[in-house]
């Protein structure tokens, strides 16, 4: 036992739904909640380093419901630092948008905050959320808790880290071709990618915007209906939101499957995945057989096609996204800003900044963006760019436009027939820091399973299904459009039957015990900046 | 599909506003040809009678706002995060060409 | 030698004056300080969407409407792609191979002859922001208006070629995302005079719809054109030229003008036209060359993800199309069929958007005021202004003053009460023609002196739109005479005691006359005109002087 976690031990195990009963039932206060998870984050961050900024104070919401909002008043949480909240940084894991401030909050962190939850900060993710292991994040990467020499996944790696080792009750992460799910699935916990329309992107910064979703990591099912509650729902301000009302989606916890159809693509369960994981999925989907819920074999033809597919359409937009990182109204700029003129933080990565203002205008775009963006994102905006590019066009983009077509109806085949899919969430485990990163496209292939929900626009949520090699392995579920309650139901029927709910990573003790030790130093806490 | 030659990558880059490095252009070019023959797969399938698809759903209904005015952000906080201002507008290099 | 025939097409840029910007609620009105009509939609920060603004499209309806067009069930948004200061998010939402509009058309009279001229396509899109560019540190920036932008105007030879000296610019971010329509003609225009009667029918059309000011000095309508030149008879088209920065109706017949000569010289000297884009510069009175089409930007247009297809059913257009204002052909019938109007006067008014709102104005004040301002002295007249009398006075006098000033009919310094009130008092016969001219100058001078003395005092606003709402501060005509001691003396008892004057000491004259010469008359009805201050009613003097005389009649 630790000093640090002498505090409240208890409260920072538990799920948000309980924390929310005790804090009901007045057992637990909103301050003691704050106090301990701020707490454990801080002890716990030197060594997992899963958190870009960690809020100074409570934060002061002027009549927010908390302790006595249904949903989640007085629950603290992070946000994966591509989502705005206003008075925090956002720099999406960037040098470009380092000391960036928006002035404005994302309608998922004014619906969270109007459900009285409490922002502690923002969590590491890949630079524009481009990756797989959290690597790619200009700052630096951030520890698996199961394993501090492995990746958390990505690119919502921060917030999967910081859900795992308890250091906050539940975050928000994005998804564009499975940075929330495949983090969830290398983490142990549970991540949603919400149906695309379902949650509003205002706020998000995109990286594609056809694709991208936000989505619950949380510890356990109950709470990833209890969050996607909170979020879900038409907004006015999200041209692409769907015409949905937000519901509470805790009412489909129920574990009962009897007679549910579920599908196994057989283009999911082939080579290339480990066999540890394959194991553990075939294990859960004789378990959820079990359960009478029919299983049987399906096929998606062109799911070889799809990182092809998705490594055009998301570098494409992409490519245009992030044409507005200029140096021109916020972010870094090349050769810093003007002796005396008003300015952001601009401390920047690039060697060779020169004095003050002296670039010209050409000079000052290439050079800031060369400086402030890094390999990755650097790789895929020139990817972008070409396949946008006059005369290569239609044999690229338009090309992928219509195999994402073909995609969709390989989805739209199998849900005639199934309430939902079961494949593996990735085809590893969590792989060691450092093992992909000279690869680009191996990185790629590890969101091959994941990637093609998102071309569909469909929900896809991981849920934990066991260990291997002391890992966690992720049982991905796919739903038809606005299939939420089913998945739910299915995970949570899941979750209730074979006990696995929360596992705990031994090594999260390992991390506490090397925070200590860089307490004892005389080392610095765990804020990033 | 043929391999991108360094000139074109070149070109790619000017077209990004990103900067070219001789020295490292050899290794960029190396993994763009290879994203690029993977990505080039795509040329196996038959989509002659394939529509394209840019929305994941279908969005059937107009997505349009009233003609109300709303108050937005002060001049100060416009210009909070700008790397350079003066007379409260953002200050850039001098843009040259168009006039 | 060959004889050379010019081929022009026309790319018009209209702003739509909707309350708020194309994809955020910012205000668009205009000459608020710099960079506080934004938010960060508008300032394209990270994080932010665009959603679509209803009157926009209806705007943009109406003008498909008005110019004939095709209107297409759905059509799609698309990101064109390039950098500038001037455009926060690295590409403009505009509309690409999907427009929302084609097929239209438009008639114009040039030359003497009719002609049709195509309309190929009409798109939605936003405005950039603007820029100033400077050297001279705070307060010594001059503006320099952002040329024809944001269409594919220079952002490459910008960034590709290079600095012109040293200074910075500055960006104001009020105008960015405020709505625009983009006009494509075919290339169905064949001289500088064709190009300018489109233009002017053009903008007159898009007044009557109420879409926009569409002001070129002040950028709310900015026209490109191609041209390009053909040896008579041949069919296939020159080498094509962009030209732009052409800011008035004069500059676009002048820079066709110069670039038609340019070419055509390049062309009898054996030479070959080169495809590029060329900027007219005003001040030189001629075109230069901004960048050639083999440094052509390539935009990598592609499908706006963050927004849905716009689609626009029958029952909609038909909504846009019965609010519409009335178009100029009904306008037309309705001035000289139920208002007497001359076809030319009604020629010359409906071709005026902007005056015809004037003299609709006049009418309806003189319509108003016909009952209460029958009494004083004025029996018998029974108010009857009409309208033809109104646009005698509109066209004539008013028009005359209005150009030589160079203001249009929305900004003049006297408004239809004036002229209503000026010629109540001719109708009435307290003042004559003559001096109604005068007063209407008076009016006029007043009016404008009064608008300074505003603009003073309101400090920096200094011109500041004119909105044709605003009443001017002009005096009334009848309160000038009035102070002036103007009006005319229609006083039987008061001319009588002056003719009477008049004749005792003029009694050469009056034997003259008794001698016979006629001439005498008028001479003595001068001399009581003269002792009135010209103020005595003519009629009546030249009745009581006749009566005096005994006259002969």
């Amino acid at each position: 036992m630790t000093p640090l976690l002498a505090a409240s031990p208890s409260i920072t195990a538990l799920t948000a739904a309980e924390l929310r009963e005790l804090l009901r039932r007045r057992e637990v206060s909103a301050a003691d909640a704050w106090q301990a998870y701020m707490s454990r984050a801080a002890a716990l961050d030197p060594a997992l380093r899963a958190f870009l900024e960690i809020a100074g104070d409570t934060p002061e919401v002027p009549g927010a419901p908390w302790e006595t909002h249904p949903l989640l008043g007085g629950v603290p949480f992070a946000l994966k630092d591509n989502i705005c909240a206003r008075g925090l940084f956002c720099t999406c894991g960037s040098r470009i948008l380092e000391g960036f401030r928006p002035p404005y909050d994302a309608t998922v962190t004014v619906r969270l905050r109007e459900a009285g939850a409490m922002l502690m900060g923002k969590t590491n993710m890949d630079e524009f959320a481009m990756g797989s292991s959290c690597e790619h994040s200009g700052y630096f990467a951030t520890a698996n808790p199961w394993a501090l020499d492995r990746v958390p996944g990505g690119s919502s790696g921060g917030a999967a880290a910081a859900v795992a080792a308890d250091m906050t009750a539940f975050a928000l992460g994005s998804d564009t071709g499975g940075s929330v799910r495949q983090p969830a699935s290398f983490c142990g916990i549970v991540g949603l990618k919400p149906t695309y329309g379902l949650v509003s992107r205002y706020g998000l910064v995109a990286f594609a915007s056809s694709l991208d979703q936000i989505g619950p990591l949380t510890k356990d099912v109950t709470d990833c209906a209890l969050v996607l509650s909170a979020i879900a729902g038409h907004d006015p301000m999200d041209s692409t939101s769907a015409r949905v009302a937000g519901e509470d989606y805790t009412r489909y916890l129920v574990p009962d499957i009897k007679g549910m159809r579920l599908g196994v693509p057989r283009e999911y369960m082939g080579e290339g995945i480990e066999p540890g994981v394959r194991a553990a999925v075939e294990r859960a989907v004789a378990g959820l057989n079990g359960m009478g819920a029919e299983v049987e074999e399906c096929s998606l033809p062109h799911t070889e096609y799809g990182v092809a597919t998705y490594y055009i359409i998301a570098p494409a937009e992409a490519s245009s996204n992030l044409a507005r990182y200029d140096g021109v109204r916020y972010g870094h700029r090349a050769g810093g800003a003007r002796a005396g003129a008003t300015t952001g933080a601009m401390t920047g990565a690039g060697a060779g900044t020169g004095a003050g203002g002296d670039l010209d205008l050409a000079a000052m775009y290439e050079r800031t963006r060369s400086e402030g963006f890094g390999a990755e994102v650097r790789r895929r905006i020139m990817i972008g760019t070409y396949v946008l590019s006059a005369g290569y066009y239609d044999a690229y983009y338009l090309k992928a436009q219509k195999a994402r077509t073909l995609v969709k109806q390989d989805f739209e085949n199998v849900f005639a027939r199934f309430d939902a899919l079961v494949t593996p969430t990735a085809p590893t485990v969590a792989f060691p820091i450092g093992a992909k990163t000279a690869d680009p496209l191996q990185m790629y292939l590890n969101d091959v399973f994941t990637i093609p929900v998102n071309m569909a626009g469909l929900p896809g949520i991981s849920i934990p299904c066991g260990l291997s090699e002391g890992l966690p392995v992720g049982l991905q579920l796919i739903g038809p459009h606005m299939g939420e309650p089913t998945l739910l139901r299915l995970a949570y029927a899941y979750e209730t039957a074979s006990g696995i709910r929360h596992p705990r990573p031994a090594a999260v003790n390992a991390a506490v015990a090397a925070a200590e030790a860089i307490r004892a130093a005389g080392g610095v806490g765990g804020v990033a900046k | 599909m043929p391999a991108v030659s360094a000139a074109q990558v070149r070109h790619v880059a000017a077209l990004a506003r990103l900067s070219w490095d001789e020295r490292s252009a050899p290794k960029l070019v190396g993994e763009l040809n290879e994203i690029l023959a993977y990505i080039s797969k795509l040329s196996e399938l038959d989509t002659a009678d394939v529509p394209p698809t840019s929305h994941a759903l279908d969005l059937r209904d107009n997505v349009l706002r009233e003609d109300e005015p709303r108050k937005g952000l002060a001049q100060a906080e416009a210009l909070a995060d700008a790397p350079d201002s003066e007379a409260g507008m953002f200050r850039v290099p001098r843009v040259v060409g168009g006039q | 030698m060959t004889a050379y025939e010019p081929v022009i097409g026309l790319e018009v840029h209209v702003e739509l004056k909707t309350a708020t910007k194309i994809f955020c609620s910012c205000s668009t009105d205009f000459g608020a300080p710099p960079n506080t009509q934004v938010c960060p939609i508008c300032l394209g920060m990270p994080g932010v969407l665009p959603v679509l603004n209803r009157r926009v499209v209806e705007y943009a309806l109406r003008a498909a409407l008005a110019l004939g067009c095709e209107v297409e069930p759905a059509s799609q948004f698309a990101r064109k792609n390039y950098f500038y200061p001037d455009l926060p998010k690295g590409y403009q939402i505009t509309q690409y191979e999907r427009s929302y509009a084609y097929r239209g058309h438009l008639d114009i009279e040039a030359d003497g002859t009719s002609r049709r001229v195509g309309i190929t396509r009409i798109n939605i899109e936003e405005e950039a922001a603007k820029s100033f560019h400077g050297t001279r540190g705070p307060g010594g920036a001059g503006e320099s208006y952002a040329p024809p932008r944001p269409s594919p105007d220079s952002p490459e030879s910008a960034a590709g070629g290079g600095d012109e000296g040293e200074g910075y610019s500055l960006v104001d971010f009020n105008r960015g995302g405020v709505p625009l329509i983009e006009i494509v003609s075919e290339p169905d225009l064949r001289s500088p005079e064709e190009a300018r009667a489109y233009l002017i029918k053009l903008r007159n059309l898009l007044l009557y719809t109420g879409i926009s000011d569409c002001k070129m000095q002040e950028g709310s309508l900015r026209c490109d054109a191609n041209v390009s030149l053909r040896p008579v008879g041949q069919e296939q088209l020159g080498n094509l030229v962009e030209l732009k920065n052409m800011n008035s109706f004069r500059s676009v017949v002048r820079g066709l003008e110069y670039e038609i000569k340019r070419q055509t010289a390049v062309l009898e000297g054996g030479g070959r036209v080169a495809r590029e884009t060329r900027g007219w510069d005003e001040g030189r009175g001629a075109t230069f060359s901004m960048r050639s089409k083999e440094q052509s930007d390539d935009y990598r247009y592609f499908p706006e993800p963050d927004l849905v297809l716009l689609r626009v059913d029958q029952a909609w257009l038909d909504r846009v199309g019965a609010e519409m204002p009335a178009l100029p052909e009904a306008r037309l019938r309705r001035m000289t069929q139920e208002q007497g109007l001359s076809e030319y006067m009604a020629g010359v008014i409906g071709a005026d958007p902007l005056m015809a709102a004037f003299f609709d104005e006049c009418v309806k004040l003189q319509g108003a005021g016909a009952g209460a301002g029958g009494g004083e002295g004025a029996a018998g007249v029974g108010g009857a202004i009409t309208p033809a009398a109104l646009a005698n006075w509109i066209t004539g006098d008013l028009a005359r003053l209005a150009n030589a000033e160079g203001v249009e009919f929305d900004a003049l310094p006297v408004g239809p009460e004036h002229l209503v009130d000026l010629l109540r008092l001719v109708d009435a016969g307290r003042i004559s023609g003559k001096m109604a001219k005068n007063l209407l100058e008076e009016c006029w001078r007043a009016g404008q002196a009064g608008e300074a003395g505003q603009a003073g005092q309101a400090g920096q606003v200094g011109k500041a739109e004119q909105s044709g709402k605003d009443r001017p501060v002009a005096p009334l005509p009848s309160a000038i005479a009035r102070g002036k001691g103007l009006e005319q003396v229609s006083d039987e008892g008061e001319v009588a005691r002056i003719v009477a004057s008049v004749l005792s000491g003029n009694g050469e004259a009056v034997a003259s006359y008794h001698a016979g010469k006629d001439k005498a008359l008028g001479f003595l009805v001068g001399q009581v005109m003269k002792a009135s201050r010209g103020r005595a009613n003519p009629a009546l003097v030249n009745r009581l002087v006749r009566e005096a005389l005994g006259a002969r009649s």
